[in-house]
């Protein structure tokens, strides 16, 4: 049943898309854009297909979350994927467009192209269902690094825990993340090793809480974190940073952690 | 992928029957300048290695004598000998700079995206630079 073959360059012949059906524009359509999509549906089984669908921009809102939905809306109801706020705050709808993973309610449908937009699952995970791939593994692996504030010290009486600005300041540019998985799935080193390397979105929560001054967890965290695979998969390929769709830098926040990991051996 | 991974691989149809998933596209369908510098500064070090084996041949033809020497001498000067050559100081001149980027980084400096695109442009400018540099002196 379950495949063992291990594949590096190339998908297991399951996988390896076909190419699908074509669903027309209406006549009337004038300005006509094509989206090539990646369809998988367990009740059909066999391998994946890339179904083409011909939208009319006129009738279409800006981005290519849009057109997903005016797809699902109006041309086939079976195409499945995850969307919840459409404003790039939910982290629901990250999808490979075009080559690079991104949130699909943040990009814009470039009109003035012939070309298609390709849109595909996130890069090698397993998939439920069309676009929407497994990502409880991802899920474990935040678990893993215990994503909360750790303290021996009970808060100030009536008052929360305080922090100075310069302190606050530090977490900036790390609380910001979602947990999309852009990042993770654009990691090539995650692609190959996903299994023990924790990747850059739970390696960048980690960070967060390595430097939130309240948290007194440190030490055990940078311990934790000092192990060939879980961190040190990390080649800095710089893919995470390129794809994140909020302008997070992971690559950073890893580089950062190798840094206090070294410090800290002195 | 023999791992835990595969688990993963093993889903369920509607009626409950056991199917197997599909694994979604990945070099098939990522397009990224980064990770075409990365993996050439592993290839390059791969290149460098082999490279490494032509110049102990060398060191040690040098050593044992003047027909050893010839032999080296003259594989070296076909065509294939001096592509070798060029290709063996091109690669080590790219896994220079690039090793350089990695020291920098290690040191915490450097992630921020505008300046990752511009070291890799100075990067590949510098590996053509210095090669030609390397081979102009040489050859002169």
């Amino acid at each position: 049943m379950v495949e063992t073959k291990r594949f590096f360059f190339d998908l297991p012949k399951g996988s390896r898309p076909t190419i699908g059906k074509t669903w027309k524009a209406p006549a009337s359509a004038t300005h006509v854009k094509n989206f090539q999509i990646y369809r998988w549906d367990p009740d059909a089984g066999g391998n994946p297909r890339i179904d083409t669908y011909e939208v009319d921009l006129d009738t279409c809102g800006p981005m290519v979350l849009d057109a997903l939905i005016k797809i699902k809306n109006e041309v086939d109801p079976t195409l499945t994927f995850r969307r919840s706020c459409r404003e790039g705050i939910c982290g629901s709808c990250a999808v490979n467009i075009d080559g690079t993973n991104t949130l699909s309610c943040l990009k814009p449908i470039n009109a003035a192209s012939d070309k298609p937009v390709k849109i595909n699952p996130l890069p090698h995970m397993p998939v439920v269902k069309d676009l929407v791939p497994d990502l409880s593994l991802a899920y474990a692996q935040l678990r893993s690094i215990q994503p909360w504030l750790k303290a021996d010290t009970p808060p100030p009486p009536d008052s929360e825990r305080r922090q100075s600005r310069e302190e606050r300041a530090k977490l900036d540019g790390l609380w910001e993340c979602i947990l999309c998985f852009c990042c993770t799935t654009s990691c090539p080193s995650y692609w190959w090793n996903g299994d023990r390397y924790l990747g850059p979105a739970t390696l960048l929560a980690a960070y967060r809480w390595i430097s939130d001054s309240r948290d007194e967890a440190t030490g055990e965290r940078l311990d934790a974190l000092k192990d060939p695979f879980k961190l040190y998969r990390c080649h800095t390929i710089m893919n995470c940073t390129e794809a994140c769709p909020k302008g997070l830098n992971p690559a950073k926040a890893i580089g950062e952690i190798k840094l206090q990991i070294m410090e800290r051996e002195g | 992928m023999r791992d835990i991974r595969n688990v993963q691989m093993v889903g369920r149809t509607s009626d409950g029957r056991l199917v197997q998933r599909p694994l979604s596209g990945h070099l098939s369908v990522y397009l990224d300048f980064d990770m075409i510098v990365s993996v050439g500064h592993r290839i390059t070090g791969c290149a460098i290695a082999i490279g490494t084996i032509v110049l102990v041949w060398f060191l040690v033809a040098t050593a044992s004598g003047e027909a050893a020497y010839a032999n080296v001498s003259w594989f070296l000067r076909t065509p294939v000998g001096y592509l070798a050559l060029f290709g063996w100081t091109a690669a080590l001149w790219y896994h220079f700079c690039v090793g350089i980027r990695h020291l920098i980084w290690d040191a915490g400096r450097m992630y921020d995206l505008p300046t990752v695109r511009r070291s890799r442009g100075v990067i590949l400018g510098a590996t053509v630079v210095l090669t030609l540099l390397t081979w102009l002196i040489a050859l002169s």
